[in-house]
């Protein structure tokens, strides 16, 4: 098994033992054993049917998972809400852009901030010194993160009616505003173009950096997952079928096969994968 | 340069106050210029805006279909009905008890239906307030009184110094708790509990990935609306005197649900209009009785095809002056 690179050997942030989702007779995830180290960037690839949405489903609590658990810094998080599981420090984007449409993109960031605030109803009503407080601090919240998407002109548009990246960007605002300690995110480049894929990339990398995240992604665009990754995992039919850093990945028989089909002829080519 | 985005929202509040000022003097006025008639016909006007506004919560600000609201109104009016004529306890201290029955009534029948959506939804709240209808008619335990209902109702009165028993003191009394709770609303929707309802509304999976916990949401919006709806039905069971299961059927229900499509979902200006629509709409057209629920039916459809967001939409981001502005060289946010 080859070395992680050395930034990565830190602590881990999210672990998963023999995780196994099973929908009627198909066994969607079949045991799978996942390590994210933090500070780290790690890729689950593999092809349509894989199991990689799932897995992000029962990390973030919309699945309950039939056998395996999860763990999160020290706390077991396995079966769940997903309300629950935010409040602990993971924030999720979806594959198919989920925002409130016919809300502002401001309000759509505060709500990130839902689980980090707890005015209640009397408080609200009243409006207690508080409460106000609180406003405030939610507001600044949100409106910092969309500064840093680049989305501060659009704060008071409906998301709705901005354009497709800026949603992508927007979703990825929304998920930071919790001040998550690992961002997941599901095929944030897929409707990017090559641009606004190269500026991606650039926002997680500096995110990275500068933040104290750990990022968790299933992307299908190859140049994103071979540029940024610390570490890829594989899958195909519901198992982890290979792991390591990007280039031996790249170079994997067994992840060529899964990706091409076995015995094919011009299997060096992998830029076949990006199938939407 | 000058920060005019500033004076543009300054304008824009000070304006809004005018309007709430002006409505304000328009209720004060209106009851000492027009007969009791009149002035009865403008507290049921209240008493749908009271109910329109305890709906809009389920539907309009969470977007939870709920057919069965008036089952929430008779359990206010029923409380009020059987407390004060069996124990003679006053109408004003069963005022909050109305709120507390009908709020703790829907958090028990909700809270295992809670998870169901849309039209599955629909179904049983219909189900639910026809339940509560005809639990009464049966009259259980000789508490409601069967067909007939329960009758003699006191005044609602403080001592004898103030004893609310005239259609201006009526008037005033529905339209202070209209005012109050419309107070009460529009803080809660400029709040952290507001737009946990809104997210929601637009999106549940989004909401519970964001951290919202969707069914404590859900339940708090039937809770407080069915609260509100008890409040109604104690003001409306006073007025009358006597409450009878008709009052409650799912005409009722169904009014309160076209007081929010036709206003607009989640706006508290449109379930104001809307309410005056539905209060005020059959007075109008009193000449033809007849013709009254093909005109109705004609004017939901028209409405439903040409304005289906309702006739006043809640505006969202409508401070939009300074983002506008910027890059135009026009402010320095």
């Amino acid at each position: 098994m080859p070395e992680r690179r050395a930034h990565a050997a830190g602590e881990t942030v999210l672990e998963t033992k023999g995780l196994t989702k099973i929908f009627g007779g198909l066994i969607a995830v079949n045991s799978i054993d996942l390590k994210v180290h933090k500070g780290e960037i790690l890729s689950l690839i593999g092809p349509n049917g894989a199991g990689k949405t799932t897995v992000f489903n029962v990390v973030s609590g919309i699945y309950r998972p039939e056998f395996g658990e999860v763990f999160f810094r020290d706390d077991r998080i396995t079966g769940k809400k997903p309300h629950q599981i935010v409040s602990h420090g993971i924030a999720r984007t979806f594959q198919n852009i989920r925002l409130f449409p016919d809300m502002t993109c401001r309000e759509n960031v505060m709500a990130g901030r839902h689980c980090r605030s707890t005015s209640g109803l009397f408080s609200s009503i009243f409006r207690t010194p508080g409460q106000r407080t609180e406003e405030s601090i939610i507001r600044e919240a949100a409106e910092k993160r969309l500064r840093q998407v680049n989305l501060w002109k659009s704060r008071d548009e409906l998301a709705k009616n901005i354009a497709y990246g800026s949603q992508r960007m927007l979703e990825i605002a929304r998920a930071l505003a919790s001040d998550p300690a690992l961002l997941v995110l599901d095929e944030p480049s897929s409707g990017l173009n090559p641009r606004e894929t190269r500026d991606l990339m650039a926002f997680l990398q500096g995110l990275i950096r500068e933040e104290d995240v750990t990022i968790l992604l299933i992307e299908h665009d190859m140049n994103m997952v071979m540029g940024i990754s610390d570490w890829v995992v594989v899958m195909d039919g519901g198992r982890k079928i290979a792991e390591g850093i990007p280039d031996d990945i790249y170079a994997d028989q067994r992840v060529i096969e899964a990706y091409l089909g076995k015995d094919d002829e011009d299997s060096t080519a992998y830029d076949v994968p990006a199938e939407h | 340069m000058e920060r005019t985005p500033i004076n543009g929202i300054g304008r824009l509040a000070s304006s809004r106050q005018l309007h709430i000022a002006l409505a304000t003097a328009v209720f004060l006025i209106y009851p000492f210029l027009v007969s009791d008639y009149f002035i009865d016909i403008a507290f049921y006007f209240g008493i749908y805006t009271l109910l329109g506004l305890s709906l809009n919560i389920v539907l309009g600000e969470v977007g939870l279909f709920d057919l069965g609201h008036a089952g929430f109104y008779a359990i206010g009016a029923y409380t009020t009905a059987i407390l004060n004529t069996k124990f003679g306890i006053p109408i004003l201290v069963l005022l909050p008890l109305s709120a507390l029955a009908a709020a703790l009534f829907a958090y028990v029948v909700c809270s295992p239906v809670i998870h169901l959506q849309g039209d599955y939804l629909l179904i049983v709240t219909l189900g639910m307030g026809e339940i509560v209808r005809l639990a009464l008619i049966n009259n259980p335990f000789d508490l409601t009184g069967g067909p007939n209902g329960v009758f003699g109702i006191d005044f609602p009165s403080l001592g004898p110094w103030l004893v609310i028993d005239s259609s201006l003191e009526y008037y005033f009394l529905i339209w202070l708790i209209v005012g109050l709770t419309i107070l009460g609303l529009t803080r809660l929707q400029d709040s952290r509990i507001g737009r946990a309802w809104n997210y929601i509304r637009e999106d549940e999976t989004a909401a519970n990935a964001n951290g919202i916990d969707s069914r404590s949401y859900k339940l708090l919006a039937f809770v407080l609306g069915a609260a509100l709806a008890g409040v109604a039905g104690n003001v409306y069971a006073s007025k009358l005197m006597c409450v009878s299961p008709e009052s409650f059927s799912f005409w009722e229900s169904c009014l309160m649900f076209c007081i929010v499509l036709i206003g607009g979902m989640g706006s508290i200006p449109g379930v104001i209009i809307g309410a005056a629509f539905i209060s005020l709409f059959p007075e109008i057209f009193r000449p033809f009785a007849m013709y009254r629920m093909l005109i109705f039916g004609s004017a939901m459809m028209l409405m439903m095809m040409f304005r289906p967001g309702g006739v006043w939409p809640r505006k969202r981001g409508a401070v939009k002056y300074e983002s506008l502005l910027e890059g135009t060289g026009r402010s320095d946010a």
